[in-house]
């Protein structure tokens, strides 16, 4: 087997299951190692197809090596490293396996050649992510699990059965661009869409990654719906729709997070406005707005990796994560606090970050295609990505008010695995170049003139201005926003009660008259043939009974012999 | 707790500071808008401190929008507690 033969899938998910057999003491040269040989691999696979396996008529390819799957293996490899780096303090082996079946079936989809073997993977991921959120412990994950596992079973199987009618319809199971225009492409679409956490299904992504463990949601944000993106960016480029779905999710995403409490719940909410702008650019489909998804996925998983660690290292030290119990913790987390800042300043797309270099690629292919009002929402969703993220969760975490908590900043692990993160954010806002050679098409793209930059300064810090004017109308309180998720988790359950009710009960009276129907009938019946003389008789002796009994069976017995 | 005794950076010197140099950031970063050339795509981005009066009036109406919903939408955060 040469090494190209080695899907760099199959690294990280056998390497998952060592990791319970090996010590303590080796268990990190495995979690830090094991990403790394992925990377190695990821980047010495040429373009082509690899690793070719026999199903029955169907031939699965598990490796189709291209730009755009490399660079999405790519991060997320380098997201598997830090986050295991991050999560060395994580005791749980049962999270870390999890984390590692989970990166590897992303990766697995990432370089699926085939709709067979994508859905393979797809539903690795779906098993192995629930493990992570179930892997916290207690009952309210497991029922929160269970939640996420359904959600994404049913997108599973519409995934599935759109497969199906896809190769009955095509006769191939070629993983090509297609056009939302039959009831297999519908299908599968919406299998990926779910997972992308679009409406109307959305909710399953902010009720179940904050539940996860510390360094778990770190994981989580990464590769779910940017295996999604991933898809949806292969498979469907240029589908109007998704334009319209991508621009309901970024103002979702802006509108639930900034009415949130639960630290981790804000970044949750801001990942559906994310995975927004990339849905948006992915129905744009210019070679620009490609691009411009590929590179904001890229700089989005990085910064949101920052993001989450940071939150992550506050519920680490503090076991709080309501913004009602936090605030001043920049005074004892100078580091984690500063950390935070620039994976905040990077989302918001603020010059010199990450952000910068990738977002403002899908609101230009808008301006060039002339989609005015899509330019036009995308630019006032960039000033509000600056208010629930950029500056409304480290302002509630680190400032805000002195919450009198004094934590320190978290084990060494931890600090590293920000640091290393927070300069990937600023290294690729300072050399976008780095990046931009990694991006499917061609980039022509010049992120930084004086014009752009001054623009955008005054959308960020004008957008900073309305939140600071605002800031009593932003008040934390201890509530929640019911969201999509109350439709299964209320509506529907009473709504069921409900109809079982009424149909017991229409049922119980249906079964009383029938069976005071035929206790009458019976009585009736009794009663006429209560003499003796009359074959239904209940005053027959017992006797004659026995002996009828006995009869029947020496004829049976007889005719057992004679057969 | 005394002014003096609290982090420097949240004395109300400080945050005096803060909010009048924010301030004159904001009046440069609309000045600026007269030594730039917009390449405007739809006329009215290519006019004076569009970016900045358009950040603001959106984010005034996302957060005066998030709070309408949040009437309608908001409920005590141990309201699914008893799933």
């Amino acid at each position: 087997m040469t090494m190209i033969d080695l899907p760099p899938s199959l690294v990280l998910i056998f390497g998952a299951l060592l990791l319970p057999i090996v010590g303590a003491r080796f268990r990190p040269m495995l979690t830090l190692g094991l990403p790394l040989i992925t990377l190695y691999l990821v980047w010495n696979l040429p373009n082509g197809s690899f690793s070719n396996f026999a199903l029955f008529d169907y031939k699965l390819t598990f490796v189709n090596s291209d730009t755009l799957s490399r660079l999405f293996a790519t991060v997320f490899s380098i997201m598997t490293f830090g986050g295991s780096l991050f999560a060395l303090k994580q005791k749980r082996v049962l999270e870390l396996v999890a984390v590692f079946a989970y990166a590897g079936s992303a990766i697995g989809v990432v370089f699926a050649g085939d709709l067979i073997s994508l859905f393979i993977f797809w539903e690795i991921m779906a098993v192995a992510s629930t493990l992570v959120v179930l892997s916290a412990g207690g009952k309210r994950s497991y029922k929160i699990a269970m939640r996420y596992f359904l959600v994404h079973v049913f997108g599973g199987t519409l995934l599935l059965v759109g497969i199906l009618a896809h190769i009955v319809d095509s006769g191939s199971t070629a993983f090509t661009a297609m056009e939302p225009n039959t009831l297999g492409t519908i299908l599968i679409l919406m299998g990926f869409l779910i997972n992308a956490a679009a409406p109307p299904l959305s909710a399953w992504l902010s009720d179940a990654y904050p539940e996860a463990s510390f360094s778990g949601a770190v994981f989580l944000s990464a590769f779910t719906t940017k295996a999604a993106v991933y898809v949806l960016l292969r498979g469907f480029p240029g589908a109007e729709i998704l334009v319209v779905i991508g621009l309901f999710m970024v103002f979702y995403g802006i509108i639930y997070a900034l009415l949130e409490n639960d630290m981790r719940r804000i970044l949750a909410y801001s990942i559906v406005n994310q995975v927004g702008f990339m849905v948006t650019g992915i129905g744009i489909g210019t070679e620009m707005a490609l691009n411009g998804v590929a590179a904001h996925a890229f700089t989005h998983i990085i910064y949101k990796g920052l993001l989450l660690m940071s939150a992550g290292s506050v519920l680490y030290m503090t076991g709080k994560r309501k913004c009602t119990d936090l605030g001043g913790l920049f005074q004892s987390m100078p580091l984690t606090a500063v950390c935070s800042i620039i994976g905040a300043l990077s989302i918001s797309s603020f010059p010199l970050t990450s952000g910068f270099i990738s977002k403002s690629m899908i609101s230009q292919s808008a301006a060039d295609e002339s989609l005015t009002l899509v330019w036009f929402m995308l630019m006032a969703a960039s000033a509000g990505v600056f208010l629930h993220a950029g500056i409304k969760f480290p302002w509630f975490v680190f400032f805000q008010k002195d919450s009198g908590l004094r934590p320190s900043d978290p084990p060494w692990s931890m600090r590293l695995a920000m640091i290393l993160f927070a300069g990937i954010c600023i290294g690729l806002g300072v050399w976008p170049e780095f990046l931009y050679a990694m991006l499917p098409y061609e980039v022509t793209y010049q992120p930084y003139t004086v014009t752009h930059v001054v623009q955008m300064l005054q959308l960020l810090l004008f957008s900073g201005f309305a939140f600071f004017i605002m800031l009593p109308l932003m008040k934390r309180t201890l509530t929640i926003t019911v969201d999509f998720d109350w439709i299964y988790r209320r509506f529907l359950p009473l709504i069921s009660a409900r109809l079982l009710s009424v149909m017991w009960k229409i049922d119980a009276g249906l079964r009383r008259s029938f069976l005071s129907k035929l206790d009458s009938g019976l009585s009736y019946l009794a009663q006429k043939n209560a003499g003796s003389s009359s074959l239904l008789s209940r005053d027959h002796p017992a006797g004659s009974m026995v002996i009828w009994v006995a009869v029947l069976m020496a004829i049976y017995l007889f005719m057992s012999f004679i057969g | 707790m005394k002014d003096q005794e609290k982090h420097w950076l949240v004395r109300e010197k400080t945050i005096r500071l803060l909010w009048r140099g924010g301030l004159f950031m904001l009046f440069l970063l609309v000045i600026a808008d007269f030594f730039i050339h917009a390449h405007p795509y739809f006329q009215i981005d290519g006019t004076f401190g569009f970016f900045s009066w358009f950040a603001f009036v959106t984010c005034v109406g996302m957060v005066l929008f998030a709070k309408a919903l949040g009437l309608l939408l908001k409920r005590k955060d141990t309201f699914y507690d008893n799933d």
